[in-house]
């Protein structure tokens, strides 16, 4: 049989990319080692964040499928920086594993044009130097003109708990080893990361009365703009913290970690430091915050979240012990450090597709990210540009402008990574542009275009947009008179000018029920709708500002450079510019400009040879 | 969606050429051309006519050309006004083209517009590809010199705040969930506030362009009768202060204009400086120390002749001449130049060393108007944006955007500052590891 496309791993970036794939209406096929971990969140129980909550709605947005999991299977809503501007507030959910897995699993079984199948892939297979299809370990061939491959850490993984070293992708699942062989014999550049995670605690062997406790949002908001209601009951974390006596012991046997004791040469991420990277860099700080993250409702296995470790079991023990609430904790499993292979992301087009190795796609961890949200993006991007691709049609890029997916993948594919990658808002440029409450109306309408939006989601879309539409032109119609204004007791300045609802709202003291009673035909809007004018109105000056901004930006990014442009034939670029042109080969003169060391006089000659070469 | 640009085309290390070519490009160009000359004038015919602001100042006459595009540089309606070479002459030409509406153009974006019009073949275009890195590079330089050569290491203080206060915003909007100090945006306001002094700082020393158009200010200072008025009128080279024995008698200011290696210089000789009961003569000496303040340099001159005299008053910067070396060897105790403006060689070192100093002082003025005028701008807007951040209490995430406007505004001095150089900052500073 053969199939359009093929997605190797069934982690965060493989379940979207196949869910995408098939969509777009591609023959897709899932690769998995056990079918039983699809959906698995091998790291964290928790989906969301600043910026990765934003990911989460824009995969939404684009009908993926993260977010109506994350949905069925939260048990912890919080809206962070609820306090904070609408641009800066994340959705964030503690996850239950088993229904989160459960939700994945149901979902990919009932997705039409996609098939699920257990197998450990060893190799792919090539003609002319494309890619053509896969190879199992049983020796079967199976054949694909588009592979994706997200293998998280498994590329050569190898586990580190104190002096033990684990070869495995995932403790209990064997490493990939093969592909990996494959890629470096490809001469792609390639290069070791490190992740760690923390032990798994026993919930009944802790002492949750002698904790501070954090609840979840009294009113939860759910992830997917299709999602009515959360329904799950909503349970706690606790707040722990270090001691003094954890850090002396960790300290002290120090060398059991495998970085400390160089057993590790990975570089790991500065944000989500290993205990004993904070004992060591932080020796001033006393004590570590540690959230204890419930596994699910009917799991009483706790992640300890902020003491992830590759130190002995036997110091784990100990060390956990001496944290309040912890003193009689029993370990069901011991947390460690995992290494494993990546591709430099400069191999890849903004497509994910690998330069040197046409038809193969990566994403997720193997790109050098980290997380499972900016594994999913990544997942959908691949998965869409796969199947399009077997249907002959043109890759599809999410710009820095549209999506925070845009600001990661072109991020990822410009500059390389040096750690793993993970998403903050601050590398939004266009950050108060890119909010988690627009998502929708910024990629839904398009993914549609795509045909990677599914017709109700497109359905819904079109209600709530023109929802909106219309309370925009109602907002901008009606209008007051300061005089007007006075008299119904709203402070504006006595300057002739008339204002709109929109003029009206940025003002912080007039609120929206003011004006309701003013207008009554605004009182009926729905929450969103409102939500989204308050939104507008608060922002109005920047946004108006950030969409000059966009437009300058456009110009660049709209200059689409050739795929195969020969730099060594453009006149007027040294070789230092020549070089980091040809390694990165940017799509459009935006991308060429972010590369650093282009200089703009580089920029024009190489638009000069461009314009040339299209004459 | 193109907007109208202007450029100095005929840039030169020391701005000072005799004549000046100002170029536009754009939709906007004929109404320029219109506005500042009361009349369209046929293309690609040079006439000569009268530059007026909107405001109908006259800014200069000036040979005027027009070009219809397709048939330009650009490949867009343009325009070129050649006018005189001085810097106030074209300060004020480029100052009407900004009020018009036109945007001063970024280096090599005439090139660029010229490329994207078709108009430039490919030898051409990979030719101005260094030219405009130069132009690029030289911006930047300029800029720095002109905020003077005692502030070096400027840009990087400038680019360290920038950096250290969207790392502690950008830390409270991006860690809601971590353990920091609960003041972590907050102390980001005195690294604004510094930096806005700063600013303010670097956009009064971009003054310095004034001091061409108006001339250095040279004081010269000193008890009455230690010869000021005598070296005045011995570098005037003609009798401008009424010279007398009898102390106190210059007892107004007077100015003499030189010109030092073509710099424009206003030497001033104030009342010699003592306590009076002359209420005359004490409004000169009020009168002396504010002109004396607000000179660019000081020259303090001592009697030597008087076994009392001394430079008091003085600071270190000043030059201090010990007068009348053709009458005394002057008092051991006073360290300064022995001088006589009798001698032809003392008046030829004393206008070497002021020479030297007025060069010194306003090479960082001597930049094409242009870069004076966009960077300037960037100070200017840069501190509104930063004045702006903080006034946004309640919005952390708008005071971070202001803050990035302004390093944006500020970049072509600091370099961009990459966001990855502030979660750097963040993870530096705070352990942050949910």
């Amino acid at each position: 049989m053969t199939w359009d496309v093929i997605i190797i791993g069934g982690g965060h970036a493989g379940c979207e990319a196949a869910a995408a794939s098939a969509r777009v209406g591609a023959r897709t096929l899932l690769l998995t080692h056990r079918i039983e971990t699809l959906g698995e969140m091998s790291c964290n129980p928790a989906i969301g964040g600043l910026g990765k909550g934003h990911l989460v709605r824009e995969i939404d947005a684009l009908d993926g499928v993260m977010g109506r999991m994350a949905d069925a299977a939260g048990i912890q809503f919080r809206m962070l920086n609820r306090s904070k501007g609408a641009a800066v507030r994340g959705p964030r959910s503690q996850i239950d594993r088993r229904l989160y897995r459960e939700a994945m699993q149901a979902e990919l079984a009932a997705t039409p044009n996609l098939s699920v199948l257990a197998a450990e892939v060893v190799d792919v297979t090539l003609q002319n130097g494309r890619i053509c299809g896969v190879v199992t370990a049983v020796g079967e061939t199976l054949s694909a003109g588009r592979v994706v491959l997200t293998t998280g850490t498994f590329l050569k993984g190898v586990i580190h708990q104190g002096e033990r070293r684990i070869p495995a992708g995932r403790l209990g699942d064997a490493p990939a080893v093969g592909l990996s062989d494959r890629l470096y014999a490809s001469g792609l550049a390639m290069g070791r990361l490190k992740t760690g995670t923390p032990a798994r605690l026993d919930g009944a062997t802790i002492a949750w009365d002698r904790l501070e406790m954090q609840d979840a949002d009294a009113e939860p908001i759910p992830f997917s703009f299709l999602t009515p209601a959360i329904t799950n009951r909503q349970v706690q974390c606790g707040i722990t913290h270090t001691t003094a006596e954890t850090h002396r012991i960790i300290a002290e046997r120090l060398g059991e970690s495998a970085v400390y004791g160089g057993r590790i040469s990975g570089r790991g991420p500065r944000y989500c430091p290993s205990i004993e990277d904070k004992v060591v860099r932080f020796q001033d700080k006393t004590s570590h915050q540690i959230f204890l993250e419930p596994e699910g409702l009917d799991d009483d296995t706790v992640y300890p979240n902020g003491v992830s470790t590759s130190v002995s079991t036997e110091t784990q023990d100990l060390f956990l012990r001496t944290i309040p609430g912890l003193e009689s904790v029993r370990v069901r499993q011991h947390g460690y450090a995992i290494e494993y292979d990546y591709v430099d992301p400069r191999e890849l087009y903004p497509s994910l597709e690998v330069k040197r190795l046409p038809g193969l796609y990566l994403a997720g961890q193997i790109n050098g990210t980290t997380g499972y949200e900016e594994a999913a993006a990544q997942g959908l991007v691949a998965g869409l540009n796969a199947a399009r691709a077997a249907s002959g049609a043109d890759p599809v890029l999410f710009a820095r402008d549209e999506a925070y997916i845009g600001v990661l993948i072109d991020d990822l594919v410009t500059k390389g990574v040096t750690e793993p990658y993970r998403m903050f808002t601050s590398r939004a440029e266009f950050r108060l542009t890119l909010r988690a409450d627009n998502a929708d109306q910024r990629l839904t309408a398009r993914g549609a275009e795509l045909g990677v939006v599914g017709s109700a989601r497109a359905r819904v879309f079109a209600v709530r947009a023109a929802e909106l539409a219309a309370a925009r032109e109602t907002a901008l119609s009606l209008t007051l008179t300061p005089a007007a204004a006075a008299r119904a007791g709203l402070p504006v300045k006595a300057d002739g000018q008339r204002r709109n609802v929109f003029d009206l709202l940025a003002y912080p003291s007039i609120g929206f029920e003011d004006l309701a009673r003013l207008w009554p035909q605004i009182a009926g809007w729905t929450a969103p709708v409102r939500e989204q004018i308050e939104i507008e109105a608060a922002y109005a000056g920047y946004l108006a500002r950030q969409a000059a901004d966009v437009a300058a930006f456009r110009k660049d990014e709209d200059l689409r450079l050739p795929v195969q442009l020969d730099y060594a034939a453009i006149g007027g670029l040294s070789n230092e510019v020549r070089e980091k042109l040809a390694a990165v080969r940017p799509l459009t003169l935006g991308q060429a400009s972010r590369i650093e060391g282009v200089t703009p006089g580089a920029l024009t000659a190489l638009l000069a040879h461009v314009r040339r070469r299209a004459a | 969606m193109t907007d109208t640009i202007f450029a100095t085309a005929t840039a030169t290390a020391t701005g000072r050429a005799a004549v000046a070519v100002v170029r536009i490009s754009g939709p906007d160009a004929a109404r320029t051309v219109r506005v500042l000359t009361g009349s369209l004038p046929p293309p690609r015919r040079a006439v000569l006519r009268r530059l007026r602001g909107s405001d109908g100042t006259e800014i200069d006459d000036a040979l005027v050309l027009r070009f219809v595009g397709p048939n330009s540089y650009t490949g867009e309606d343009s325009a070129e006004f050649h006018i005189h070479g001085g810097a106030a002459v074209q300060a004020a030409l480029l100052g009407a083209l900004a009020h018009l509406g036109l945007r001063l153009a970024e280096p090599g974006e005439f090139t660029r517009r010229a490329f994207e019009n078709g108009k430039l073949d490919l030898a051409q275009a990979e030719g101005v590809a260094d030219l405009i890195d130069a132009e690029t590079e030289a911006q930047r330089r300029q800029a720095l010199d002109q905020l003077g050569g005692r502030l070096s290491g400027l840009q990087a203080r400038w680019g360290e705040a920038l950096t250290e206060a969207l790392a502690l915003l950008e830390a409270a909007v991006d860690f809601p969930d971590e353990e920091l100090p609960a003041d972590v945006s907050a102390r980001a306001r005195p690294v604004i506030t510094h930096l806005i002094a700063e600013l303010e700082a670097g956009v009064a020393a971009s003054d310095r362009g004034a001091r061409v158009r108006e001339g250095f200010r040279i004081a010269l200072m000193g008890p009455p009768n230690a010869g000021k008025s005598t070296l005045l009128n011995a570098l005037a080279g003609r009798e401008a202060a009424i010279v007398t024995a009898t102390p106190g008698t210059t007892r107004d200011i007077i100015e003499v204009p030189l010109v030092l290696a073509g710099y424009k210089v206003i030497v001033a000789d104030t009342a010699g400086l003592r306590d009076t009961t002359d209420e005359i003569e004490a409004e000169g000496v009020r009168r002396a120390l504010a002109w004396s303040e607000n000179a660019d340099l000081r020259v303090w001159l001592a009697d030597g002749t008087d076994s009392r005299a001394t430079f008091e008053g003085a600071i270190a910067d000043d030059i201090r001449l010990v007068t009348k070396r053709d009458l005394a060897d002057g008092p051991a105790h006073l360290e300064g130049a022995q001088f006589t403006a009798r001698s032809p060689n003392d008046l030829a070192w004393l206008e070497q060393t002021l020479t030297e100093r007025v060069v010194t002082a306003l090479a960082g003025a001597e930049l094409p108007a242009a870069t004076r005028l966009r960077h300037r701008e960037h100070l200017t807007e840069a501190t509104d944006l930063l004045r702006r951040a903080l006034a946004q209490d309640d919005h952390l995430e708008l005071a971070a955007e202001d803050v990035r406007l302004a390093a944006r505004a500020l970049s072509r001095i600091t370099g961009r500052i990459d966001p990855e150089a502030v979660l750097g900052r963040i993870f530096a500073t705070f352990c942050i590891g949910k």
